[in-house]
This record gives C-alpha cells, sequence and structure tokens, in this order.
C-alpha cells in the first residue's frame, strides 16, 4: 500500500520530538480519523531554524510529519506560509487516497505554528492557516465499506 | 530476517499433506463428479470422502454438508436464503453489533429490501446477553445468527443457550463458526444450531473453500441458480481440488485438536501476560477466559495501531490492528467500539493471532521486539506525557 518512500520516512526519526522554548507551535487533529499532529518551530531572522514534530497517527501521518521537517527546515517563513499537505503528499510521491485527507496534516499543523508564532510577534497570520478546511473526502465511499 | 507470521485469524499457512493431496487431487481426478463415467466417479469419491471429513469435525450428517467458496458465501447463503424462504412467516433477523463483515453488510443489504434487523449489543468482553434476544424475538423473527467466536477479540459466544432459546421460539439460528473452528470443540449437536458456516483457509487449508452445515429437513432459497449440485441448494461444478483440501485440514483438525488447542493456549496466554508485563498501559481486549486459543487482543494507549503494525512489519512480524487505517475505513474496528473501547483504544489496537506453526521462540521474540517500538512511538506520540 505504502510506497518505499512513504516507508523511508516513516522510519526517519532525525526531527521527531518537540523544541523547548519553541517559538511557534501548533496542533492539528484529523476529525475523521483521530490522528494528531504537533509541530514546533524556532525562527531565526525570518527563517526556520529548526522545527520538530509529534505524531499520533498511523503510517501516513508520521511519514508526513518527516517529510515536512525536511522540506521546510531552513526554509524563509515566507515560502513555508505556502506550503500544502498536497506538497508534502507530492514529495512523498503519493500517498494513497484514503490517506490523503485523513493522514496528511503536517503542513496544517506548521501553519498553525507560523500563525502562533506570527501572534506572538504582533503579526496578523496571512498564510494558509484558516484558508483551508479539511475536506472529508471519501467520507461517504469509506462508510459504504 | 526472522519472519514471524501471527496473523492466522486473517488465514492460516496451508499444511504440506493438504497441498500434495490437492496437487495429486489436481493431476489425477480432475473428472467432473457430475459425470457418469469413471473420471468423474473418481472426482466424486474424492468429493464425497471429503464430505465425510467435514462432518466428522463437527458432529453432522455428510449429507448436511453443502460446499462454498468460503465463510463469507456460507453467510450469504443463511442471510439471504433462509429469510427469503420464511418471508411469508416474517420479516425480522436478529444478529449482533459484533458480526464479520459477511453476516453485517449482508444484514443491510437485508434492510434495504424491507426487512427488520436488529443488532444485540454486547458487553466489555463482547459477549451477547441470552436474554436480550430472548426479548428481541418477536412473532416476525424467522433467523437468528450469532458467531461461535469472534475474529478480532476471540471472544466465544454462549452458543448452546442462544440457540436453545431460539429453538423454544420455533426461529432457525445460524453461527458463524469460521473462527472457531479447527481451534475449539465443535459439535452441531451439542450447540443445537441449525447452520453453520466455516472455512478452508483457517484451518490450515485452501482459499476459496468453505462449507454451510445445513440440519436436515431446513429449507433456504439458493443463492445461485445452474445445475442441481449440492443436493439443489448451490449450483455450479465443484471445486474438487479445494475439496479435497478443506477435507483433509478438517481431518488432521479432528485428530490433532486437543493436542493444538493445548499448545496455542501456552503461547497465548504466554504471550498476554509477556506484553502485560512488559509495556505500561496496556489493556486486554475480549474476555479474559471465553477467549479463543490463538487470540491477543491488546490495546496499547497513546500509539496508533497501523504505525505498530508498519514498525513489526519492518522486523519481519506479520499482525493485524483495529485501527482505521487497516480496516480500510475511517472508523476504527466496529467491534472494539461496540465494546465500549474509546476510540483512542481502539486505534491503538494490535491483533496477534497465533497458529500450529507458531513456536515460544515466536512469542519471544514478539515479546522482545514489540515493546522498544512501543516506547519509540510513545516518544513520538504528543498524547503521552510519561517518562521522556
Amino acid at each position: 500500500m505504502y510506497t518505499e518512500k512513504v516507508m523511508e520516512y516513516f522510519t526517519k526519526q532525525e526531527n521527531v520530538g518537540e523544541i523547548p522554548d519553541a517559538d511557534g507551535e501548533g496542533t492539528i487533529t484529523s476529525p475523521t480519523c483521530g490522528d494528531l499532529m504537533k509541530v514546533t518551530i524556532r525562527v531565526k531572522d525570518d527563517v526556520i531554524e529548526d522545527v520538530k514534530v509529534k505524531t499520533f497517527g498511523c503510517g501516513a501521518a508520521i511519514a508526513s510529519a518527516a517529510m515536512l521537517t525536511e522540506l521546510v527546515k531552513g526554509m524563509p517563513l515566507s515560502e513555508a506560509m505556502s506550503v500544502t499537505n498536497m506538497d508534502v503528499a507530492e514529495a512523498l510521491g503519493g500517498l494513497p487516497s484514503q490517506k490523503l485527507h485523513c493522514s496528511n496534516l503536517a503542513a496544517d499543523a506548521l501553519q498553525e505554528a507560523i500563525a502562533d508564532y506570527k501572534e506572538r510577534n504582533g503579526n496578523e497570520a496571512t498564510g494558509q492557516r484558516g484558508k483551508r478546511k479539511e475536506v472529508p473526502c471519501q467520507l461517504e465511499e469509506a462508510k459504504g465499506k | 530476517m526472522r519472519r514471524v507470521y501471527m496473523d492466522n485469524s486473517a488465514t492460516t499457512p496451508v499444511r504440506q499433506e493438504v497441498i500434495e493431496a490437492m496437487s495429486e487431487c489436481m493431476k489425477d481426478d480432475f473428472g467432473n463428479p457430475s459425470s457418469l463415467h469413471w473420471f468423474g466417479r473418481q472426482a466424486r469419491r474424492r468429493m464425497e470422502t471429503a464430505r465425510e471429513q467435514v462432518a466428522g469435525l463437527i458432529g453432522a450428517e455428510p449429507e448436511e454438508i453443502v460446499f462454498t467458496s468460503g465463510g463469507t458465501e456460507a453467510d450469504n447463503m443463511v442471510m439471504k436464503g433462509v429469510t427469503q424462504q420464511l418471508r411469508h412467516k416474517g420479516r425480522h433477523v436478529i444478529t449482533s453489533s459484533v458480526e464479520h463483515h459477511a453476516i453485517l453488510h449482508t444484514g443491510e443489504y437485508l434492510e434495504k429490501n424491507g426487512f427488520d434487523v436488529t443488532y444485540l449489543a454486547v458487553d466489555e468482553h463482547g459477549r451477547v446477553d441470552p436474554d436480550h434476544l430472548r426479548h428481541a424475538i418477536g412473532p416476525q423473527t424467522t433467523l437468528v445468527s450469532i458467531m461461535l467466536a469472534n475474529n478480532e477479540v476471540g471472544t466465544i459466544q454462549p452458543i448452546e443457550e442462544l440457540a436453545a432459546i431460539c429453538r423454544e421460539n420455533g426461529v432457525l439460528f445460524h453461527t458463524d463458526a469460521v473462527q472457531g473452528v479447527g481451534q475449539l470443540d465443535v459439535d452441531v449437536e451439542t450447540l443445537g444450531v441449525d447452520f453453520l458456516s466455516l472455512s478452508g483457509h483457517k484451518l490450515y487449508g485452501p482459499k476459496g473453500v468453505g462449507a454451510l452445515y445445513v440440519r436436515r429437513n431446513r429449507r433456504f432459497q439458493p443463492l445461485f441458480h445452474g445445475g442441481g449440485h449440492e443436493r439443489r441448494r448451490r449450483a455450479g461444478t465443484e471445486n474438487i481440488p479445494g475439496i479435497v483440501g478443506l477435507g483433509l485440514a478438517c481431518q488432521l483438525s479432528h485428530e490433532e485438536l486437543p493436542e493444538r488447542r493445548e499448545k496455542l493456549v501456552a503461547m497465548r496466554d504466554g504471550l498476554i501476560a509477556g506484553l502485560i508485563e512488559r509495556v505500561e498501559d496496556v489493556q486486554l481486549n475480549g474476555h479474559p477466559s471465553e477467549r479463543l486459543p490463538n487470540n491477543c487482543n491488546l490495546s496499547f494507549n497513546y500509539v496508533e495501531g497501523e504505525a505498530m503494525l508498519l514498525n513489526l512489519d519492518l522486523q519481519g512480524i506479520a499482525v493485524a490492528s483495529g485501527s482505521a487505517c487497516t480496516s480500510g475505513s475511517i472508523e476504527p474496528s466496529h467491534v472494539l467500539l461496540a465494546m465500549g473501547v474509546s476510540r483512542e483504544l481502539a486505534q491503538g489496537s494490535l491483533r496477534l493471532s497465533l497458529g500450529s506453526f507458531n513456536c515460544t521462540e515466536d512469542v519471544d521474540y514478539v515479546l522482545e521486539t514489540l515493546p522498544p517500538i512501543v516506547d519509540k512511538l510513545r516518544q513520538m506520540s504528543p498524547l503521552y506525557h510519561g517518562k521522556e
């Protein structure tokens, strides 16, 4: 079901955890399957200097968390603000369709963390936060199974 | 890498004797059992021997056995065929909320087609209360179907009692015994059932073949129409190699049952006790004693089942989980939810199902491998606030 790349990222541990005294943190729960992700970031000169993530979730959730951290580490905030869940899925070479919306939460959690950082620093969040609602994809299909 | 297969409730490996008997059958006895000539008669002889072997395992008469393509077909045959046969008498069916989908989804199909279906609740161990059944039976009820043992948590139902209630009320009783046959003493007379489903690939036989026990004089509308095979109850040229394999698997199960059960129980209890001892915040799902000899179902708090499953697979261990991700839907196991297990704990459930090919070293390997995986995933989990 999972590609080799997904399995490779599933096993990556480098950016797993939590940054103590992080500059921003964001937590997202999937309302459909209950997966939970917490992203913490350290920001220096408007660049994401460090990012760590904790995940309660399936293989796809854990792999997408690991991929996200690789994608955005060292990335300017302005650029990171436009990273989406689909970018993460694409970087993983695709995810099984039923996982795309349930477990692919990492970018949403990052946007929460960036918004948190901006709020702490007196800026309005202008990123993707709040723009993308979780799409209850294949809800009917999955229920019909 | 060491490979340990502990998903025997999904399917079992096939016994070497069975493989050989099936190969020989395909080579030598290819005839159509409906043919009158020698080739046909040879195939028929093989089939009738198998019928005796299947009947022998469950205390039935050979003519009470109908060969099917597996457990799902047998379940469908009863649910659709019996309700259809007795629709003039009533349109109410009773089953439980923890059945296999072969029963549950057939129940939903019946509901769409003008039948009422009651899904009995279960207690925290997954057992149906006979009093609930007694109260659910009405004048419209024609069929009750309750599984012998649950495929996920291994809970064994009080079938004798449930079947007796049905008999008193003139209602037919079916049990899906796919998980129980080959592990438990199953005798259709002791159980008092009218119909019983079993499957080849859960007892070291081949896939694609199973059987339905039909008590003498119990009638149902067939699923398939065509030739007069299986006493007009299941049209289609019989799967002779599969049937031969099923028959031999049943005979071997019959001969080896006490020894097999003892071995499975020892490994199961070692596995459950060992994991509870080595991992904190674990709960056993299912009944503490009324449980399949091969079933170990545990929920590990703060972690998700598929992540455990994949990590175990990377270390050569094959298991199953009741998490939403592995059930192929967005809902975690309907069985665990029906038992009142929280969604979070259902997400963190793991089913390790033993088989007669497993050995104590396999259990030890799991006891050595699983606790560090749970620990690693807990350290990764935002829900876990234990020792960091």
